[in-house]
């Protein structure tokens, strides 16, 4: 990263010149530094330069209790924490055989999905003012804030929810929370109708997105692109449908493909998603069954206030828990979910002690943009900032 | 779930079909191979992994690398466990390839060539672990500045740096 002593890429030939973009860049989406190699305006050869937000986050996990990992998750993919808490939980759960009640798994799957949405639409909002539509960002911010206070009431925070626990949920949604997430639901396909009356059939939109930034599929699959950007190339692949987990086999969705694998494509897939997962919030909402949140497992997950303050046991599980951590049989899990932009797999190792041997994210965004050297070489500068927009990149998530 | 004991007896494993393809292939590459929590892991003698990989691919019992990450086992030695994670699309299914390494030789080599998606990951794994992948490309410090001194996730790297 950073301070390279040499310049990594060699002027090929004389006519190329080496071009700094980042990391202090706009429509890099973050930290992110590209170098490259242009002549004249076309780009010869590409290379990303990352690290410069690395915190060391797998580090600080190892000497954390398992619990207290879960605020860390929060931080790695900034704008969907939760679906970030939900893998790294349910690897957790993984671990230590547990069963989660099904209210906890509807509940986390209506929340990942609006995290999803809330995702998306950052995506929308800045992936088009990147492109020099302006208005878009502000609607699709609109939408967002509404998002936002759904999961400050849930959770009493906006961005670093730490909602989903291990065993189950922080608390039970307060009175009136489903109403509000109705009243979301209810009215958000109409605000996607007004993004794609802005956008899709915009003919500088078309223009600037249409052919440019293409990827195969076999290229795609080889590079480790996953998610919509992948789904664009026409590979149809959905963890949450293909290899369904946290309950997703009971929800109905189509899975949004597109087959020309360039920038256009990777927008309508997304769009379609933003669709999709309205459809199964609806039905997590609708079909919200009662019960417990959280796991009847008394060493592993904290206890109700009101039992503590009666109950012996339950007051000495809660000051076991919080100050000693509870152990976790030894193994090793990996555990993969769809996040907004691809497979987020958490690999844990534990060692039967209360602290994480090793705990590796496998971020999507770190994967994909290793596709963008492929997408940019041949072509112009200003396809860089589509192509960026395009595969959807959280910088947080690729340094760690 | 609740937990069930871990499968750790080849011979029980035989009929996976993974673990049967790679022994029909070359039983000697095999060393050992666990069925634990719903996941297949199978340990590779270091020479192999990249024909091993090679193979998986070419039988189609493996499509897309999804992970490739190492833990280290400090003060055991041999230390590092490379974990390769395959996924198969179409069979939906994944499995975990291992290989253990030593700390006073920890050099492997690299799959890049035949998946370029390792290249970050294996970058990473260099960075953060010090572990030398042989045939990569462009074998760089990724996330920490180039001129670092020590690989952080080690284990007997403290937490808060060196002061």
């Amino acid at each position: 990263m950073g301070h390279l002593p040499n310049p990594v890429l060699d002027p090929t030939e004389d006519k190329t010149m080496i071009l700094n973009m980042g990391p202090q860049h706009p429509s890099t989406h973050g930290v992110l530094r590209l170098l490259l190699e242009i002549d004249g305006e076309t780009i010869v050869r590409m290379m990303p330069d990352i690290g410069f937000l690395h915190t060391g986050i797998e580090k600080t996990c190892e000497a954390k209790f398992y619990q207290q990992v879960v605020p860390l998750t929060d931080r790695i993919d900034y704008l969907c924490p939760m679906v970030n808490n939900l893998c790294y939980v349910m690897a957790v759960e993984k671990l230590l055989g547990l069963e989660i009640p099904p209210r906890a798994q509807w509940m986390r799957v209506m929340l990942a999905e609006l995290q999803r949405i809330s995702s998306h639409l950052v995506w929308l909002g800045t992936h088009a003012m990147d492109i020099g539509a302006m208005s878009v960002f502000l609607y699709c911010f609109r939408e967002r804030e509404d998002l936002l206070r759904i999961y400050e009431m849930v959770s009493g925070q906006r961005m670093m929810t730490s909602y989903f626990r291990i065993g189950g949920l922080a608390l039970d949604p307060p009175l009136g929370f489903f109403e509000k997430v109705k009243k979301f639901l209810d009215v958000f396909p109409e605000k996607v109708d007004e993004y794609e009356n802005l956008l899709t059939g915009n003919r500088i939109f078309i223009d600037r997105l249409k052919g440019v930034a293409k990827i195969s599929a076999e290229d795609g699959l080889a590079i480790g692109l996953t998610g919509p950007s992948l789904r664009a190339s026409g590979v149809d692949f959905d963890l949450r449908r293909d290899m369904p987990y946290c309950g997703y086999e009971n929800f109905k969705f189509k899975v949004p493909v597109a087959n020309d694998g360039d920038v256009w494509a990777r927008y309508v897939c997304r769009v379609e998603e933003l669709r999709q997962s309205r459809e199964i919030a609806k039905q997590a909402l609708e079909g919200m069954p009662s019960g417990p949140t959280k796991a009847e497992a008394p060493k592993v997950v904290l206890p109700d206030r009101e039992k503590m303050k009666t109950q012996m046991e339950a007051l000495i599980y809660h000051f076991k828990i919080v100050t000693e951590g509870f152990t976790v049989p030894e193994g090793e899990v990996y555990q993969a979910i769809e996040s907004p932009r691809g497979e987020m797999g958490y690999y844990i190792v534990s060692d039967g002690t209360a602290k994480p041997l090793r705990v590796h994210m496998r971020s999507p965004s770190y994967a994909n943009l290793q596709a963008l050297p492929q997408m940019c070489e041949g072509r112009l500068i200003a396809d860089v900032v589509a192509a960026i927009g395009s595969i959807d990149i959280v910088l947080g998530e690729i340094d760690r | 779930m609740p937990l069930t004991p871990a499968i750790t007896d080849l011979e029980q494993l035989k009929d996976h079909a993974i673990v049967a393809d790679l022994l029909a292939w070359n039983a000697e590459a095999v060393q050992s191979a666990r069925f634990d929590r719903d996941e297949l892991t199978i340990y590779i003698a270091r020479e192999s992994i990249r024909e091993a990989c090679d193979r998986l691919k070419a039988q189609g019992l493996a499509d897309f690398l999804s992970d490739l990450t190492c833990a280290d086992f400090y003060p055991r030695e041999p230390r590092f466990e490379m974990a390769y994670h395959l996924l198969s699309m179409k069979r939906k299914e994944r499995v975990r390839l291992k290989v253990v390494l030593g700390g006073d030789d920890a050099t492997v080599e690299s799959i890049t060539p035949m998946w370029p998606s390792a290249n970050f990951f294996e970058r990473e794994v260099f960075d953060l672990f010090g572990i030398r992948f042989l045939g990569h490309p462009y074998l760089r410090r990724i996330m920490m500045p180039e001129d670092w001194e020590g690989h952080p996730l080690r284990k007997d790297y403290p937490v808060e740096g060196y002061r």
